[in-house]
């Protein structure tokens, strides 16, 4: 399309500057449009989660000791010790140094999160084209599935699965893809619901119309035209299943079908085994676990929450409107350019 | 734990749509009545299937303790050494005659245990729903109220945090703060053993331990009782309340907006009354809608807090037949949980559907 069969009115009403490349990445637009709170909340759990990834990926470097040591140079660490200058958060029931595993659990973490979610949004996004795109017999068996498991406490189904994939216990990798798949299955749904909808949207836009007339098939019509246009919610559910990925390796994690402490650091474990000393007053293997499984998921919510906020105008915080964008609400509709005069007057 | 901050979770306030020809109460109700069936059956399927790709249940429970000759003798014997489909068939019969199987580990019909312990969850849920109302509602109107300042920013960061902790975890520091330190509440079960044989001698006791201290007519049992019921209930109300002030903030907001309260806007009442009377009922529509998936979210919740408070209910004893790797109960008692959550989900929608004509499409 050129310029020369726009009116001139939407021209004007582009904004001034446009963003560059940056500014229309997902989460760095959010951040340029966020105003106030919002964005402080935004940048509060860019922050924390920036940390947590971090410390994710620095694990090896910054951990005191291995997340399955159990003695150093100066003998056996000890069960169930206090905190000291040795083991700044004490030390577990098993005789693991609690602030290790808490460093090295963030890996265990974000690994499963990040398997969880990619698995989830290729299955679901597959799903949601061809069942949306296609409609008929396929699409409504589909549609009831996907709602029978939305609606199925996502934890049991969780559980169930784990025990099918990794039969309750198993080794690093095993457990990691145990629980990313478990949570895989579940979140399929919620993908497909979003991406299922968008399509049956955008299938009826004059674009794809124009792409059928041209004789484009229905998988190009699917990928190119339709899947473009319909990833535009992807982020917000992205983050919020993310943190809620998190949420499901630790209760899969507390039931025990966590990955064996020999394995890999795993929170909920943890947690699991600080049950007992809980009731002995014994408050630091349990507190750390918990805090970073708290701030983790808080730091991925803040974000997901931000931009389902600003993505929705209702919720959306808005700049104080200044007399210069007064003109864009005028020029938008198709009638004559004001003059700066009527202008004024109708911001007055 | 299904997803509570999803945005489709949260219906906002949905546009009238225009009566559908011939559409009405009677219909919907039928249509969605008869939904139910699927969805039971798509559930009951995929979890036997899914069960069953592990290989027998007996062999999971007893594998190493027996030995071979022993073992497929017993397969034998409980017929699990027929085809897959064959014994699908059968138990797709079993399920609709209300029959889920015998655990494993203490060879009970689940069905019992279901009776025996679903009582105590369902007591757990309604004490974290009362928690969750108490909690959520207000909060969300005061955040609405007070919308893009700084007591709202603290109350959706609340809210945050009442999703982000996990129930075990909340639950181990209320414990830990109100149980150990301050010794102001008990650490854990349900009643104090007096209380619980106290109850047993009952003609006909309900599993509900309120209900069946309220029957023993003893306030010091009751006080018991409701002492117990404290921190569970918190740890699993928080997390539900979470979801309703969210719910409510966006909701009241949206509704804040509309024509007829700018209406009464205009005719000079406060903005704390708009919020107080006139915005709240229609927001809080949507709630009950929500309640029906929050069922899912507190049956997860609630396997999660019965371990951390070894109440015991129907999760305390799904963990345990899960450690004791008695996958028959577990099939049987997640089955059972899909009736429970299909129906529920069905009742939510009628309530629904009665309020609001709108939900009727």
């Amino acid at each position: 399309m050129t310029t020369e069969l726009v009116p001139t009115g939407h021209v004007a009403a582009l904004p001034p500057t446009k963003p560059g490349f940056f500014g229309r990445l997902p989460v760095l637009k959010q951040l340029r449009q966020s105003v106030g709170l919002q964005r402080g909340m935004l940048v509060a759990g860019l922050v924390i989660t920036a940390i947590f990834v971090l410390v994710a990926i620095f694990a090896p470097l910054i951990a005191p000791y291995g997340f399955s040591q159990l003695r150093d140079d100066a003998g056996a660490f000890g069960a169930q010790q206090p905190p000291s200058a040795a083991h700044i958060m004490g030390t577990t029931v098993g005789g693991y140094d609690v602030y290790s595993r808490v460093l090295w659990g963030a890996q265990t973490a974000v690994l499963v999160i990040i398997m969880a979610v990619v698995f989830s949004i290729f299955a679901g996004i597959l799903l949601g084209l061809v069942s949306g795109y296609l409609g008929g017999w396929l699409d409504r068996v589909l549609v009831v599935i996907g709602d029978a498991i939305y609606a199925f406490p996502s934890l049991l189904l969780a559980i169930v699965l784990s025990i099918v994939i990794s039969g309750g216990q198993s080794s690093l990798w095993g457990g990691i893809m145990a629980a990313a798949l478990s949570i895989t299955v579940v979140f399929i749904p919620q993908y497909y619901r979003v991406i299922r909808a968008e399509t049956i949207r955008i299938k009826a836009e004059p674009y794809v119309e124009s792409a059928k007339m041209l004789g484009a098939g229905a998988p190009r019509i699917m990928f190119r035209h339709v899947l473009r246009n319909a990833t535009r919610t992807l982020p917000i559910i992205f983050t919020l299943n993310s943190s809620e990925a998190l949420l499901t390796l630790a209760g899969l994690g507390f039931l025990g079908f966590g990955i064996e402490p020999t394995a890999a650091a795993e929170w909920g474990y943890d947690l699991n085994k600080a049950l007992s000393d809980v009731t002995s007053g014994i408050w630091w293997t349990a507190l750390y676990p918990g805090l970073a499984i708290v701030l983790a998921v808080l730091g991925i919510t803040l974000v997901g929450e931000s931009l389902n906020d600003l993505a929705d105008p209702r919720l959306r915080g808005r700049k104080r409107v200044k007399q210069k964008e007064g003109t864009m609400s005028l020029t938008s509709v198709d009638k004559p350019l004001p003059s700066e005069t009527e202008i004024l007057e109708e911001n007055a | 734990m299904t997803t509570s901050l999803l945005p489709t979770d949260a219906p906002s306030v949905v546009a009238p749509k225009p009566k559908s020809a011939g559409g009405g109460l009677g219909r919907y109700l039928l249509i969605r009545f008869l939904l139910i069936f699927p969805t039971i059956f798509i559930l009951v399927t995929l979890v036997f299937l899914l069960m069953r790709t592990i290989g027998d249940p007996i062999t999971a429970a007893q594998g190493g303790r027996l030995t071979a000759d022993q073992l497929a003798e017993r397969i034998h014997a409980a017929g699990y050494d027929r085809p897959v489909l064959v014994q699908y068939v059968e138990y797709l019969g079993q399920v609709f005659t209300g029959n889920f199987g015998n655990t494993i580990s203490d060879n009970r019909p689940v069905t019992e245990v279901l009776l025996t312990y679903g009582g105590a969850t369902l007591e757990l849920a309604f004490y974290a729903l009362i928690v969750a109302f108490i909690v959520g509602i207000p909060l969300g109107m005061l955040a609405a109220y007070f919308r893009d300042r700084y007591p709202d920013a603290v109350l959706r960061i609340a809210a945050i945090l009442f999703y982000a902790t996990p129930v075990f975890f909340a639950g181990m520091m209320l414990k830990l703060i109100f149980s150990v330190w301050l010794q102001w509440l008990p650490v854990a079960g349900r009643a104090t053993t007096r209380t619980e044989l106290a109850m047993q001698t009952l003609p006909n006791k309900t599993g509900i331990y309120l209900i069946d201290a309220i029957q023993l007519g003893n306030s010091a049992a009751i006080g018991d009782v409701l002492s117990h019921a404290v921190l569970p209930g918190i740890a699993l109300g928080l997390l539900t309340a979470g979801v309703f002030l969210r719910l409510v903030r966006t909701n009241v907001i949206g509704t804040l907006g509309t024509d007829y309260v700018d209406a009464a806007r205009s005719r000079g009442v406060s903005e704390f009354r708009l919020v107080r009377k006139h915005a709240y009922k229609p927001a809080l529509i949507p709630i009950i809608t929500v309640i029906g998936l929050q069922i899912a979210l507190l049956l997860g919740g609630a396997v999660l807090t019965e371990t951390t408070f070894e109440w015991k209910g129907l999760g305390f004893q799904l963990a345990a037949y899960l450690s004791a790797r008695d996958f028959v109960a577990v099939q049987g008692i997640v089955a059972l949980l899909a009736v429970f959550v299909a129906l529920t989900n069905f009742v939510v929608d009628v309530i629904a559907a009665l309020i609001d004509p709108r939900v009727r499409y």
